[in-house]
């Protein structure tokens, strides 16, 4: 057991570290969740691209880096130390891609992975309904079959990004008269600007569009817009539900940088005691979510495959995510309350940790039922 | 990077857990809390045999030289059977003991299991004084064999009886003590606390499965399955930093390590008192031996308050 790295490893990040410093913008962009934000984020995932950073651990001919899981993990912590922005296409970057790597043509990889890693094509996510949260069984929006395609009808919630994004993924019922809830789900990607799609932003908490409703009136996608087979969109999905609780959607890089922030916050205020445990549980925190996600890695390569424990990290990460950052607020008191801080930003963003990507209700279960061998319970 | 136990470390420990579960570990547990300290030194022999104690003692003093990661693996599987007495204590008098002249005299009966050994700083309670062969105190000018011990108290833990060492006595070593024998012994108290806390919530919930109300499983109500989820995670996000602090023997790591595992350990222990009930709340039933031991693990070698101003003093 070590956690040592090879020399090659060290070159990688020491190179991701200096173009970082020499790129990273010096005064942050404004918040992703607005119009002016959203297009300044994506004139950084084009100079992230231009730099060969903005997807390292893709295949080459995609435009990553080929670098494997320790160098995404070093990658991340190097981004996120450097105060880089967030990253706008994290669901297509991080939910479809790897469903396109593992389930895609290699025609639809190679037509829709070079624009999304260049920022060209920013992807949201389009999984829930109105009566469908993190129950997917239960998605009531169809994709009726037409020449060429199929022709999608119904309406999607709580689509993070699609207030302003370009294309969509998400899952339709093909076969209505199938056996079970599950069956009959069809994985499609679709363009938000097609006649009859309709994009509604929804305000969170602060009233910035971070999310849209979609209503959807007999939308046209063709044949080669759809991953897999129709009618296994649920086992596709289930894979890139893993991949979201899992690693790859919180690197630890994000939290062990925040962790510094709100240490270096608490310094700055003159290290007051009463918030001195719960800034020492943070960095605690992050250093655990550090060493978790080398073991999972390491595992992974070691030829294991990470199934529900994906849920443990995402209890993990989402609620150590608000701890972290009500202890800045508490910090910063008065100015606590003010919206236009970075603090305030990703606070506000730490409170959906718990709701989406599966409610964390919905992971205790998982984990009760597929890690502790729990009997099925009452929901 | 290979954060990853080796097989041999991963058949040191199921060896470990075999040895343990063979030997009803719970009844030494109670007989050494009465003071009857047979059955324990007789599994504390057995220990040695497997290798515990020579994994602190120098290659030269018939051990296998100080290996912490492996020194954790072993601690965890001590704790998840309850295993009595000054293990930490001992495994920490190894790494103390360095002047070539008392080394010899004391370290290869440490390794063999044929000699117990407590440790505290002067004034502090120092854990089974009254049994132990070698009584360590870590005085102000350096590492005192001490004489004798006072009075036995008792502690929240049955098994764990609390003595203070008398003051003078031989000195084996002049100066600070080694760091890294203090961080050991933090180490592998926070390695025991995380095995504490896995027993802990494997007994509970193999309980919550065949406990029945309401004519249902108690384990198939959410608000019974969503705390021991919870437990779940804790655990397993105290395991890589007990492991990761055993890797870098910083001190930092080895406080967070501490505090993780032994909050983990302790919710934990809050969640299987809750869940069992009142026969969880009673001494006869073998629950408490853990009970008892998450609470008295928390403040040994390091309080939550002094690891976590550890963490933070590292960054200062």
């Amino acid at each position: 057991m070590d956690l040592a790295l090879t020399r090659e490893e060290e070159a990688f990040r020491a190179e991701a570290r200096a173009w970082l410093d020499a790129h990273v913008p010096a005064v942050a962009p404004p918040s992703l969740e607005t119009a002016q934000g959203f297009a300044a984020h994506r004139a950084w995932e084009a100079e992230l691209a231009a730099g060969g950073w903005s997807v390292v651990d893709w295949p080459a001919r995609y435009g990553g880096r080929d670098c494997g899981l320790i160098r995404w993990l070093l990658f991340e912590e190097e981004y996120y130390a450097a105060g880089a922005p967030g990253r706008v296409n994290q669901n297509g970057i991080s939910l479809l891609a790897p469903t396109l790597l593992e389930h895609g043509t290699e025609e639809q990889r190679t037509r829709v992975l070079p624009p999304m890693a260049r920022g060209e094509t920013v992807w949201a996510q389009a999984w829930s309904e109105p009566e469908a949260g993190s129950d997917l069984a239960a998605l009531r929006s169809r994709a009726v079959r037409a020449d060429g395609g199929w022709r999608l009808s119904g309406q999607k919630t709580w689509s993070s990004r699609a207030a302003f994004a370009d294309r969509a993924f998400g899952l339709f019922r093909s076969d209505p008269d199938a056996a079970k809830p599950h069956q009959g789900l069809t994985y499609v990607m679709f363009d938000l600007r097609a006649p009859g799609v309709t994009v509604r932003p929804i305000g969170r908490l602060d009233g910035k569009p971070a999310f849209a409703e979609l209503f959807l009136d007999e939308v046209f996608v063709p044949d080669e817009d759809v991953i897999g087979a129709p009618g296994q969109g649920w086992r596709i999905a289930m894979s890139t539900a893993a991949n979201e609780r899992g690693l790859t959607l919180r690197s630890p890089g994000r939290f062990l940088a925040s962790a510094e922030r709100l240490h270096a916050l608490w310094r700055e205020r003159g290290g007051p005691p009463e918030e001195g445990a719960r800034v020492a549980d943070a960095l605690i925190g992050a250093r655990a979510y550090q060493l978790f996600t080398y073991g999972a890695a390491c595992r992974f390569l070691a030829g294991e495959r990470l199934g529900p424990e994906s849920s443990l990290n995402k209890l993990f990460w989402s609620e150590y995510d608000i701890a972290l950052h009500e202890t800045a607020l508490d910090l910063l008191g008065e100015e606590g309350e003010r919206a236009d801080t970075d603090w305030a930003e990703r606070y506000v963003f730490s409170l959906a940790g718990p709701i989406y990507a599966g409610t964390n209700e919905i992971q205790r279960d998982i984990v009760a039922e597929r890690l502790l061998g729990l009997p099925k319970g009452r929901r | 990077m290979r954060f990853l136990l080796d097989a041999e470390q991963r058949a040191f420990a199921a060896s470990l857990d075999a040895l343990l579960t063979a030997a009803d570990t719970p009844k030494a547990v109670r007989a050494w809390g009465r003071g009857e300290h047979g059955p324990g030194r007789a599994l504390w022999l057995r220990l040695a045999d497997a290798g515990v104690f020579a994994l602190a003692v120098p290659e030269a003093y018939d051990g296998l030289g100080l290996r912490p990661v492996d020194l954790a693996v072993a601690f965890v599987e001590l704790g998840r059977h309850a295993v009595p007495g000054p293990v930490v204590e001992t495994v920490t008098a190894a790494a103390l003991i360095r002047e070539p002249g008392p080394a010899k005299r004391l370290l290869p009966a440490l390794a063999a299991g044929g000699s117990v050994a407590t440790v505290a700083y002067q004034g502090a309670y120092a854990l089974d004084g009254d049994l132990a062969d070698v009584r360590l105190s870590l005085a102000p000018d350096g590492l005192r064999l001490a004489p004798g011990h006072d009075a036995v108290r008792a502690s929240l833990d049955p098994a764990r009886r609390l003595t203070r060492l008398r003051p003078g006595g031989e000195l084996l070593g002049a100066g600070p003590p080694a760091p890294e024998a203090l961080l050991l012994a933090r180490l592998t108290t926070a390695a025991q606390a995380l095995g504490v806390g896995l027993a802990l919530l494997d007994r509970t919930v193999a309980y919550v499965r065949q406990r029945t109300q309401f004519g249902v499983p108690v384990g198939s109500f959410q608000a019974v399955r969503h705390r021991l989820a919870d437990a779940r995670t804790a655990l397993e996000f105290a395991r890589p930093l007990v492991l990761g602090a055993a890797v870098t023997m910083a001190p930092a790591d080895v406080a967070a390590a501490k505090v993780s595992a032994c909050e983990a350990a302790y919710a934990t222990a809050r969640t299987a008192l809750q869940l069992h009930g009142a026969i969880g709340y009673t001494e006869e039933y073998d629950l408490s031996l853990w009970l008892t031991r998450a609470r008295a693990l928390r403040t040994a070698w390091g309080t939550p308050q002094e690891c976590r101003a550890q963490v933070l003093a590292a960054r200062a």
